[in-house]
Parts: structure tokens; sequence; C-alpha cells
């Protein structure tokens, strides 16, 4: 029981920090629209009020988000990716594939509870069944032997638990480290998270430092296998392009 | 047994000899120019290429004095990415497409092909491209093939040095794709006055004609098919993401990657689709590419086109309507009022019927004609050239032009018949 108290005051040291550092980063310059000389085609004049622009996302945020945004490639660009870098050079693609099986098998815990938590027993069936074929005849999850039997992944998180449920976005955020998130996901994230502490595998093993370096290494596996890299897009407009594309994807993964 | 192996010969025979016979069958499995636009070469159709090649990015600057908008940034050093032979070998420059990266889709492709081929690769980013805009642009200005030619070639000469470091090289070898295909051909006329690389080959894959005439077609495939134009774009957009959201959702293991498309495309079978939609994607893509290119030259150059020429755009600037407003204009738009007056106020003797003749392949066209060192390859029914344009490429390139019935703008590049016609263009110099 310590260790659950333990885990869960660490989570919110964690969240109180990255509170302070959204304090810290401020707010986005805003144009300033006074003595503007305008320009041929001024936004007053091309844009209409009531149209629907496919662009404009619930962002009251904005100019904290963009700051954070610019945190993240820094972080990345200086501490993240060179950790990752260094994995991808002296792991073996091999080592890292069974790696990135072996995460995704702990972490089906939360795929389970939130297929459960959304009544959807049959692909909670479909997860359990996973999790004992990979964690047996995969030796320990280091294989997807249920994939190659054609039992396929069923992922759902909390965040889309509370969708499923009508909890609408809020407001779009990005997270620190993390990334793009609105606020209903970010609550979820959380929610999973105490979870999987409080009950979830890093309570069966009850060892603090088997799940700190379990946390660590599923960080590392994780932007290992994301592709993504802030401000490689060319885009002048990819934070837009950024925040439009994962609300989507959101509504997409809540349909599901 | 003999008659087994009779049988083995005749169809070796045939293979190697169809393609050469006028009536050959070409398979190449999209019949709709769009479609096959959109969906390019799914993996099952395609040449089979290495996973994965040794490559290594690297970034330059090419005006350390240039005094970046803030705004701007990220865009300040030109990324781009090379692979190399660990033996003496050809040294192939690639140039993206409108818009594209030195890491699109086609240019790994083309990557892959050449490398496997055993030459050392350069891919170089589009000078349309807010990347290059910002780093390699002279002027801020893109759009003129001459002035484009000479920022490559820029960039072209300043990577070679580098690499000249790691690697050797035997030769130089030119090509590009769609827009880039243009440039490479200007740059390649380029040299011919500056030597620096003296290129043994250089191909064109489908080429614009005329860069105004087709900037037009691509124009009008956004604003013509969004029903009730584009104030309905979100509703357009709502249509399309659901329909998409339906194949993830009832499809058998859908995942978001880059075969999802064609996914989506057998799901809702070709009899289903709306080639309507299917034009407009094309378009939303050139628009994009293109808004994004007119706002950095905007910012660049003071040009007052949709930021007011006294803001001053802070590194995290709310620059949404600016978006929303270049998702208004298009690629004209950007020529009437940036390049125009740009290159008139550098020489205010230039016509606008001048700077169009700098956007054709009909400026260097003897040089088409009477250079053996260039090639083509193109598509019969490529859309972004208009009525005749093709015949004129035939009538240009003659032998050397290699025309498929079918493919649309680019969609069969990584077709195997495709892949072994880049291939064989160069195959030829390299016993030279």
């Amino acid at each position: 029981m310590s260790t659950m108290i333990k885990n869960i005051s660490r989570l919110l040291v964690h969240v109180m920090l990255l509170g302070t550092v959204l304090m810290v980063v401020g707010c986005a310059s805003q144009p300033d629209s006074k003595n503007l000389q305008p320009p041929k085609h001024p936004a007053q004049q091309v844009l209409k009020d009531d149209v629907t622009y496919a662009i404009d996302v619930y962002d009251p945020l904005e100019g904290l988000n963009r700051n954070v945004y610019m945190f993240n490639y820094y972080f990345d660009e200086y501490f993240f990716l060179p950790i990752v870098h260094a994995y991808e050079f002296i792991t073996p693609d091999y080592v890292e594939e069974r790696i990135s099986y072996f995460v995704d098998n702990v972490l089906e815990f939360g795929n389970f509870t939130n297929n459960l938590l959304q009544l959807k027993f049959k692909r909670s069936g479909i997860v359990l069944e996973r999790f004992v074929i990979n964690s047996t005849v995969g030796v320990a999850g280091f294989w997807d032997r249920a994939s190659e039997f054609g039992i396929h992944k069923q992922p759902e998180d909390f965040g889309q638990t509370l969708g499923f449920y009508g909890v609408g976005d809020g407001p779009y955020l990005v997270l620190p480290v993390l990334g793009p998130s609105n606020l209903r996901n970010a609550s979820g994230f959380i929610a999973d998270s105490v979870l999987f502490n409080a009950v979830g595998p890093a309570r069966w093993v009850d060892d603090e430092a088997s799940s700190l370096i379990f946390t660590g290494v599923s960080a590392v596996d994780k932007r290992h296998r994301i592709p993504f890299r802030y401000y490689r897009s060319g885009s002048p407009f990819e934070y837009e392009l950024v925040r439009q594309l994962y609300t989507k994807k959101q509504e997409m993964e809540i349909a599901k | 047994m003999v008659r087994r192996l009779l049988i083995v010969v005749g169809v070796c025979a045939w293979l190697v000899a169809a393609p050469l016979s006028s009536g050959y069958a070409y398979d190449y499995p999209f019949a709709n120019r769009y479609i096959a636009t959109v969906l390019g070469t799914p993996e099952e159709f395609a040449a089979k290429l290495p996973d994965s090649v040794p490559v290594q990015q690297d970034a330059l600057v090419m005006f350390p004095q240039r005094q970046v908008p803030d705004v701007l940034w990220n865009l300040a050093e030109l990324r781009y990415s090379y692979v190399l032979q660990e033996h003496e070998a050809p040294l192939m420059f690639l140039i993206a497409g409108t818009g594209a990266s030195y890491r699109s889709a086609k240019m790994r492709l083309m990557q892959k092909v050449f490398y496997q081929q055993g030459y050392s690769v350069v891919s170089l980013t589009s000078p349309t491209h807010p990347n290059f805009i910002v780093a390699a642009s002279c002027s801020g200005v893109p759009g003129v093939l001459g002035d484009d030619a000479r920022d490559l070639y820029r960039v072209m000469d300043k990577i070679r040095n580098r690499l000249a470091q790691k690697a050797h090289f035997s030769r130089y070898y030119i090509t590009g794709y769609s827009l880039g295909a243009a440039q490479a051909a200007f740059v390649a006329k380029l040299d011919e006055q500056e030597h620096k690389f003296d290129f043994s080959r250089v191909l064109m894959i489908n080429p614009p004609v005329n860069l105004y005439n087709s900037v037009q077609i691509l124009d009008a495939m956004l604003d013509d098919n969004i029903p009730g134009g584009l104030d309905n774009f979100n509703q357009f957009y709502t249509e399309v993401t659901d329909a998409f959201t339906k194949v993830y959702k009832n499809g058998d293991n859908v995942e978001f990657n880059d075969k999802f498309l064609y996914t989506a495309y057998k799901y809702y079978r070709a009899a289903d689709v709306n080639i309507d939609r299917v034009k407009a994607v094309i378009g939303l893509d050139f628009r994009m590419s293109s808004g994004n290119m007119a706002f950095v030259s905007d910012v660049l150059t003071h040009a007052g086109y949709v930021v007011p020429v006294n803001a001053e755009l802070g590194r995290n600037a709310h620059v949404t309507e600016y978006a929303k407003v270049l998702f208004r204009l298009t690629f004209l738009d950007y020529f009437n009022d940036i390049l125009v007056p740009y290159f008139q106020q550098q020489k205010p003797e230039i016509t606008v019927a001048d700077l169009i003749a700098n956007t054709s392949l009909k400026h260097i066209d003897s040089y088409l004609r009477n250079s053996d060192k260039l090639g083509m390859i193109g598509n019969e029914d490529d859309f972004i050239l208009r009525p005749g344009e093709i015949d004129y490429l035939k009538q240009v390139f003659g032998e050397r032009a290699t025309i498929f019935p079918h493919g649309g703008h680019c969609g069969n590049m990584g077709y195997p018949d495709n892949v072994a016609a880049m291939v064989n263009f160069f195959k030829a110099a390299d016993k030279e």
C-alpha cells in the first residue's frame, strides 16, 4: 500500500512540476494590430464570420501551447533524441523490436481496463487472450505471437473511455515532453497512470526499481517508435496542422 | 525437359523484348489518372527495393549574413540527405517536386533506386519548399526557372565539395520529378556555361512544359471540386474524414500509415470512389504547398501580400488567420502579387510575358532538342499538361522520351517498368 501512495504522490509532484514549467514559459506574442499597413489580401476582407474553418480548433491556451511546443522541440533535440539515438546505436534492431513488444505487452493492462470500462467485452476478451498468448508462447511478451495468429491489438485508453461516455475534448493542450493532447486525454493519461501504478503491473511487481526502469525504457521505446520530429514538416503552419490532425485522429479513435 | 527449357527461354525473351515493341501491355494498376496520382504505386505492385539504405542527414547555411525573420526561425538551415557508396561511383542529384522536401516518399523511392544501382545519391528539397526559400533562395521568390536553377546549382556545388572529403565521384547525374524535372534541365543548361559538374546524363520525370499553365490547372482542381465552393470546405473535409473513419472503424486491423489510402480505396471499391473528391484532394495538397511558399516569400521579402509589411511576427506568433487567407489564394495570385512585382522592381524593363516565358521549358527549347544527354519519362494522361503539351515533349525529345500510357502525375514512379526506365537511362552512360 505504501508503494501505491508513494507512486501517486510522485505523480502529483510531476504534475505540479509540469504546471510550473507552463507558468514560466508564458504567453505567445500576438501581432500588434495597431499602425499596421493593411496587406493586399487582409484577413478582414477575405474571411467570413459565418463560415466554419476546418483549421480552427478550440485552443484558448494557444500562446502557452505554442511555447510548450517549442520547449518540446528543444527537449527533444538536446535531451530526449540523443538518448533515443544512443539507444538505437547500441541496441540491435532485433533487440529493439523485442523491447517494443515487451513494453506493449505490459501496457495491455490499460487496453484491457479501458475496453472493459467501455463495455466492449469481446474486445476485452481479445486483449486478455493476447496477453496470455504473448506472455507464454511469446516468452514474457518479447514476441507478438498473437498478431501472427491474427489476434490484433485493441488499443483503448482512459481519454477514449471518457470520450466514449460523451466527455468533450476540452481545450487543446500541448503537454511538455508528451506533446499534443487535450484536457480530456491529459486527464485520461493521469487516470491510466494511477491505475497502472495502483492496481496494475506496477502493483503486481511491487518493486520501485523495476517500475522506474520500465517507465524509462517504455518512454525511450515509445519515442524511438514515433517518427515525428518537431518543425520538420517545413510548413510555417505546422502548429495548426498538428492540432487539426491530432483532433481529427482522436475523433476517429473514439468512434472506433 | 528441353521443351520446358524452351518455354522458359521464350518467356524470358518475351519479357526482354516486350517493352521495346509498341503494343506491349503496361499493367500499372490504376487506370484513372487522378486515383493513380493520389495512391501512387502500392507495395504489392511496386518494384522491389531495399527496406532501408544508409542515409545521412545534414544541413547547411547558404547566406550566413541573412537575417531570418523570427517566425521562420526553424527554417534557417537547409536540410538535405545523402547516401554514399564505399567505392568510387557516380554521384546522382535528385530534385523534389513542388513543395516537397528531400525526404518525401518519391525522393526516398528514387534514393533507393539509384543507390541500389551503385550510385551515391544527394537528395535536395524543392526550391518552392519553405526550407529552401529561407535558407537557399537568393531572391526569396521561387518560380522563375533560371533563378531557381542558379540557387540549386550553388547548393549542389557546396554539398559536392563537402562530400568530396568522404567519397570519390566518377561522374555526375541529375534527375527530378514534376517541377524538379524542369529545374534539373535548367541546372544542366547552366552547367553548360559553368562546367562545375559536366553532367553525363539528365533525366526529367513527369515535367510540366509550362509552370504557369500547370499551376492554373492545379489551382482550379481545389476551387472547382468542393461542392458549393471553398466556403463549404469544412463540410467537404468532414465528409472525407467521416468516410475514412468508417474504414478505420470497420476495416480489419486498419492502421494510419502510408498504406491507409490504398486500404480505404479497396474498402470502398473503385466504382464507388467519387473522382471529384479525389481531384479536390490533389488540389488541396497543391494549395497547401503554394500557401506555405507564398507565406514564406511574403514574410522574407516584405511583399505585403497577406502579412502587413511592417508586422513583426515573433517565433510563436498567432498565424492561423494568414493560413486561412492563403487557403483562398492561388499560385497565380502569388505570381501576380509577389513574383511579378519583385522581378519588375529588380529589372523595370521586364514584362509579365517575359516572366511567364521564364517558367517554361520552351525557354530552353533548342538545348532540350539538341543535347543528347537529356531524356524524359512521362505519362500520356498527365493532367498537369495542357492539351498538346505531351505532344510537344514527344517532339522535342523524340527517341529520348519514354511515355507510358497511364499513371497520372507521377503516380507510377514506383512501378517496375518505370523504375527500369529510370535505371536504364543512366546505365547507358555508366559505360561511356
